[in-house]
């Protein structure tokens, strides 16, 4: 422990040259390590705008010689996979049908559920919360047999109702368990104060929990969002062809015969496949780490 | 304006027994203060008045009306919460008018209501706030506007004061004395704090490990405590302890306190004097300590005293008045001095101690004799 003894800190003792120097180490491995991360997405989006011809010249990893938005034309409209000339656009919006309502519905019953189970306790509740805990360390695969029954009872397979509805089930773990821990630290007296004021069940979350709420439901919202939309496993085996989310088709790119490989609508694809949750990330990202470590009452 | 009656009432949470068959009856316009060290069910007990609570076993009636399986909204009552519990985001005038939105009050009795309650409370200015832009004592203010703007039969309040600083907390105990004096509304109080209880109740209810010790005046309560408990719980400092005998003196009862080799023999008059018994009984006698003070023969006769001499150990000076500690036998006493008239360390003190004030306990059952 030499550099105990040593008693050497950068940030606590003076000295302009040794701070800045020190800074600068810092943010050369940050600098360093930021690439290392970037890179591939870099390499992805240079990719989608580079013409085919040039790419299959040059190679994937170069720097680009040309510019064009073929890639992206052909990825969202009218390249063909599996027979059809659609392009992605039609599973970007299948993902955007089960995404959306997943998400919603899923955070929804969240929030509720976790009310009930801090603020409304009954005999065995906190039973029940460890058994809802425990879908949260439940791999998706050994759902998938139960699902495919349950999917087929219920007239869903191959549609994207189906989806939505696993989602929504698979997701209740976490958005129970989010929202649960953190109205915890609504004081009961909130919720007595509001009984004495005559105000009901459903008055107390509409009036008093959901103003409170929203660091968390953003929170909820996009982990929800992220995860439901970037899901393979369940996306690839309860759906097919037109009805499939934009991660189980851009498989088929990769797949469609022939040995012609399109890097550049490819890239694309996977671009426009990324984009929602990137998107949300960079709107959301700061919500996301203020709810996370942000309190119920300021 | 209603009556409040508590019937055998009791509590347990699983296997452990809160509340032990608690009875209180307070009459319509009391201001009742529950008092006790904190784990006593004093706090359980308001959460069952309030109907926050399910009561285990017995009955709670407001006014004629047994309110069991009523719900807290239709008791009629109003609670101020420790913590306030304000609304932290509503407007001030929102957190007022919360329970009248909820029972449906059209806008205009609202608005005349809202505007009684902050003049009362003197806080129109902070109608606009949230709770989050109020000091304590501003948030004390509208939780109290809360309870006061729906005019309930019952007010309740638990611990209301306990977050204050010292200063704000008296300066809140006489608000709450003046506010009582004019709305005169039936009220149950609870508080840790046996200042507050003495200086706000008309009646106290002193509570111990879930039993009820004592219910009565505070004049009553700090005088004649039922119990040891009540008697070293009430007043501070406490209550002085000293274990003793009884004896016969000059021909009527007396008790003996040991007070190092000799005994000192004190003759007993009024209070429990008759109550004494046969001599050879063991007792604790106790005194308060404005009733110890140095003994001054031109004022002998005009009170029953009783004289112990006593070294002084500790001299500890208050302002208005010297609390002095002195040691009789294995025992420490408590007296209060006159700052003029303070002993210094090390003196040894006649002390005189007023029996007419002097309480006599059983030793086993520490009961008042």
């Amino acid at each position: 422990m030499a550099s105990v003894t040593a008693g050497y800190d950068p940030f606590a003792t003076s000295g302009a040259w040794r701070r800045s120097r020190a800074k600068i180490g810092v943010y050369i491995v940050l600098a360093v390590f930021a690439a290392w991360y970037l890179l591939p997405l870099v390499v992805v989006i240079l990719n989608s705008f580079r013409k085919l011809p040039e790419i299959a010249a040059n190679g994937l990893i170069a720097w680009p010689e040309s510019f064009s938005f073929d890639g992206w034309t052909q990825a969202w409209g009218t390249y063909c996979v599996g027979g059809t000339c659609e392009g992605m656009k039609r599973n970007f919006y299948n993902s955007l049908a089960m995404t959306i309502p997943a998400t919603i519905i899923s955070t929804a019953i969240g929030a509720v559920n976790g009310y009930i189970l801090s603020k409304w306790r009954f005999r065995g509740s906190e039973i029940l919360f460890t058994c809802m805990l425990l879908g949260v360390f439940m791999p998706g695969q050994i759902a998938l047999m139960p699902w495919a029954f349950i999917l087929g009872k219920l007239g869903l397979t191959n549609s994207t109702s189906g989806l939505v509805l696993i989602h929504v089930v698979q997701g209740i773990s976490f958005t129970t368990l989010f929202c649960r821990n953190y109205y915890l630290n609504i004081p009961d007296d909130l919720i007595k104060a509001a009984r004495i004021d005559g105000a009901g069940f459903w008055r107390i979350f509409r009036k008093i929990i959901l103003p409170l709420s929203p660091p968390i439901l953003i929170v909820t919202v996009i982990w929800q969002f992220t995860g439901i939309w970037n899901e393979f496993l369940y996306a690839v085996v309860f759906s097919s062809g037109r009805g499939q989310p934009i991660t189980a088709a851009l498989i088929a790119l990769s797949t469609n015969g022939t040995n012609v490989r399109n890097y550049d609508v490819m890239s694309a694809a996977v671009l426009i496949g990324a984009l929602p949750p990137l998107l949300i990330y960079f709107f959301g990202g700061r919500y996301f780490i203020r709810g996370l470590t942000q309190g119920a009452i300021k | 304006m209603a009556s409040l009656s508590v019937r055998n009432v009791s509590k347990s949470f699983g296997a452990v027994e809160v509340l032990k068959g608690i009875d209180l009856e307070v009459a319509a316009g009391e201001f009742v203060v529950l008092v006790g060290p904190s784990g006593c069910g004093k706090s359980t007990l308001l959460a069952m008045i309030a109907g926050l609570e399910p009561i285990t076993a017995g009955e709670i009636a407001i006014g004629d009306r047994i309110v069991n399986n009523v719900a807290p909204k239709d008791r009629d009552i109003a609670m101020v919460f420790q913590s306030y519990a304000l609304y932290p985001t509503m407007t001030v005038r929102q957190n007022i008018t919360f329970g009248m939105e909820s029972r449906g009050v059209p806008k205009a009795v609202q608005n005349v209501a809202v505007e009684r309650v902050s003049n009362l409370l003197h806080i129109e200015m902070l109608l606009h706030r949230k709770p989050s832009q109020l000091s304590g004592g501003q948030r004390q203010r509208v939780a109290m506007g809360r309870a006061l703007v729906r005019d309930p039969v019952l007010f309740l309040f638990d611990e209301p004061l306990s977050n204050l600083d010292a200063k704000l907390r008296v300066e809140m105990r006489t608000e709450i004395k003046k506010l009582y004096q004019r709305l005169d509304k039936t009220t149950v109080y609870v508080t840790h704090d046996q200042v507050e209880a003495m200086t706000l109740a008309s009646r106290i209810a002193v509570m111990h490990q879930g039993q009820l010790q004592q219910f009565a005046e505070p004049r009553v309560v700090y005088e004649r405590p039922a119990n040891m408990f009540v008697a070293g719980f009430m007043g501070s400092p406490a209550m002085n302890f000293l274990p003793a005998e009884t004896v016969s003196a000059e021909g009527g009862p007396g008790i003996s306190v040991a007070n190092g080799a000799e005994a000192a023999v004190l003759k007993m008059t009024g209070g429990s004097a008759d109550r004494l018994g046969q001599p050879g009984r063991q007792v604790v006698l106790g005194i308060r300590p404005e009733n110890v003070t140095r003994y001054d023969p031109e004022r002998r006769g005009r009170r029953e005293l009783g004289l112990l001499e006593a070294p002084v150990e500790v001299v500890e000076p208050t302002g208005a008045e010297t609390m002095v500690v002195l040691r009789v036998g294995e025992k420490e006493v408590i007296a209060r001095f006159e700052p003029d008239d303070a002993p210094r360390v090390g003196e040894r003190v006649t002390l005189a101690v007023d029996l007419a004030k002097a309480c006599v306990f059983d030793l086993a059952t520490e009961r008042l004799i």
